[in-house]
């Protein structure tokens, strides 16, 4: 911890021996992602209740509700309840809505705050500042995922037939809503535009997707319509590894989601290296 | 020995305002230098442009020989800006804060600095309080301590002590001298200009994005501004010979223009000399207000 000989050293420089001004420099080479994607957990993880135990309790309030009422309506595969069929939808439902709520909420809430300054100061690359707010995003959807299993375990338990299978989707699903949400909380400049986002094209693309019926029920038309749809490719490939069983082969479900993951990573990271409403 | 900041031909504009047109400077390392101006004037752009949150059309800019472009990390590792509105991340507290902002520089083990800032900026028993809960004095404070948790040689105050009561501004400007005294350069926006006169070696004034005067604060004291001796008459008139160079205000007083303690003391001879009844005497030194006043008209559009 010594002073650097460069730098000129005035009068009453009593404080020279904690201000090692060239020190931060020489040793701060270490990256600052690790503690980005700590603050943005701890963010949500501080209040928990409303983004772990709210989401999983709506899932709960679905799942009671409709396997009551559609029980006896819709019989999605061969051996396989109603209930059973909807408890992986739902669980991906909610991490699909949970990755893209916790990186566009916390970027809309930076910015809107002017906080975001923080993030933007310090020599965080473009690549780290997007890798943190995804993973944290993620960690939060598949805390909820766990949560829905956790909660519906003892109501309708569901079978493991491919757990690996599970685990892909999990992590292609959510990440696929954790890059969209950095999207939204880059683009949006107030909290409106943002739950204009949320309301007219995640939720009715998640809603649609197949969490509370198989697309073999539906019309030609609609089939079609929901094969546009990537979340559709999450939610039924999710499925396939509990039940062994779903509309779509699961690897090119997987494949899809995962194109449509990494386009929208691609395009996430050009934003945020281009600065696009966030460096003017 | 590269400058701590270096500006050259600096341009930004926003839409159809040039908020920059073509800013060149240099702050020595070392230097308390000072960035003046009315609102408008340009001096938030060319620090946030300093600090990368602004991304400048034209021109360069460097800071401790670092492009913040081309070398945005390193630039960003010397320099440490608090910046003008009081924002804060209500989800931490005071320690919190601090240490999250040390992890974005990659510095993990800074108890002690931490430890450190918030016992010099008065913080130490908030330091587990959530940042909602602190005033707005306390609020700016620990934007002062996270621009600092990386001990940059660079800092920047952009209006610091806006709103702000008496005694911090004496503790954040102790300590801040004290920085730049251990080798620290400063550059500070201000809008109190006694605070600049009192503190900066050198000064730049802008207006309407340009630099418009640029020199050390005794030359433009010097240059612009005067002493002056105040005395207040009763029941006379001014001697002839100090009437000529002087200027009368209300109240009997009078302002004649000294150049140093001999010329005052001739001055007083001669109201000596005439019997003149001399009610009240002033000495009022030069100004920096009075400077920046003269500037800013000579500059106006």
């Amino acid at each position: 911890m010594t002073p650097s000989p460069t730098l000129p050293k005035g009068e009453g420089a009593n404080v020279a021996s904690v201000f090692a001004v060239h020190d931060a420099v020489e040793i701060a080479h270490v990256s600052g992602f690790p503690t980005l994607l700590y603050k943005e957990v701890l963010r949500f993880w501080k209040v928990s209740f409303q983004t772990v135990g709210a989401p999983v309790l709506s899932a709960l309030l679905y799942l009671v509700v409709f396997a009551h009422a559609l029980a006896s309506h819709v019989q999605a595969f061969p051996g396989v309840s109603y209930a059973q069929f909807l408890v992986p939808g739902l669980a991906m439902m909610s991490m699909l809505q949970n990755a893209f709520a916790n990186s566009s909420s916390s970027l809309i809430q930076s910015k809107v705050t002017g906080n975001i300054v923080f993030i933007l100061l310090p020599p965080l690359a473009p690549g780290e500042i997007f890798l943190a707010y995804l993973l944290a995003a993620m960690v939060r959807a598949l805390t909820v995922g766990l949560g829905v299993f956790a909660a519906t375990l003892w109501l309708v338990p569901v079978p493991v037939a491919h757990p690996l299978w599970a685990v892909a989707f999990a992590v292609v699903g959510s990440g696929l809503t954790a890059a969209l949400g950095i999207v939204a909380g880059i683009w949006a400049d107030k909290f409106d535009q943002l739950a204009a986002f949320q309301n007219f094209i995640v939720m009715p693309l998640t809603f649609l997707a197949g969490v509370f019926y198989s697309i073999h029920s539906l019309p030609d038309f609609w089939r079609e319509v929901s094969a546009l749809n990537p979340f559709f490719y999450a939610i039924d490939g999710f499925r396939y590894g509990f039940f062994g069983q779903s509309d779509v082969a699961p690897w090119k479900s997987l494949g899809i989601a995962s194109a449509a993951f990494a386009a929208l990573s691609f395009v996430t990271l050009l934003l945020l290296r281009r600065g696009y409403k966030l460096r003017h | 020995m590269s400058a701590a900041v270096e500006a050259r031909g600096v341009a930004k504009r926003f839409g159809a305002v040039a908020a920059l047109a073509g800013v060149t400077l240099e702050v020595e390392q070392g230097e308390f230098f000072g960035l003046l101006g009315p609102n408008g004037a340009g001096k938030t752009t060319l620090i946030s442009a300093l600090g990368g949150l602004v991304r400048a059309d034209a021109g360069s800019l460097t800071v401790m020989g670092h492009d913040v472009r081309a070398d945005y990390r390193a630039a960003r590792r010397v320099v440490g800006i608090v910046p003008q509105e009081i924002v804060f991340d209500p989800f931490f507290t005071v320690r919190e804060t601090l240490e999250i902002q040390s992890g974005y520089f990659g510095l993990r083990a800074n108890g002690r600095w931490i430890d450190e800032l918030l016992e010099r900026l008065a913080l130490a028993p908030k330091a587990n309080a959530n940042m909602r809960s602190l005033s707005g004095g306390m609020k700016r404070r620990v934007l002062v301590a996270q621009a600092l948790v990386h001990r940059p040689p660079v800092i920047v105050l952009d209006e610091p002590t806006a709103g702000v009561d008496v005694e911090l501004r004496q503790t954040l400007w102790g300590f801040v001298r004290e920085l730049n005294a251990a080798g620290h350069t400063i550059v500070l926006t201000t809008h109190y200009l006694e605070e600049a006169q009192l503190l900066c070696s050198r000064i730049a004034m802008m207006r309407d994005g340009r630099i418009v005067a640029m020199d050390s604060t005794a030359k433009l004291l010097a240059a612009f501004s005067q002493r002056v001796l105040r005395v207040q008459l009763e029941g006379c008139e001014l001697p002839a010979a100090l009437a000529a160079a002087a200027t009368r205000e209300a109240g009997g007083w009078w302002r004649i223009p000294v150049a140093d303690a001999a010329h005052v003391e001739q001055a007083l001879a001669r109201l000596r000399e005439a019997d003149a009844t001399v009610a009240a005497i002033e000495v009022a030194e030069p100004e920096l207000e009075e400077v920046f006043v003269k500037i800013m008209r000579e500059h106006a559009r």
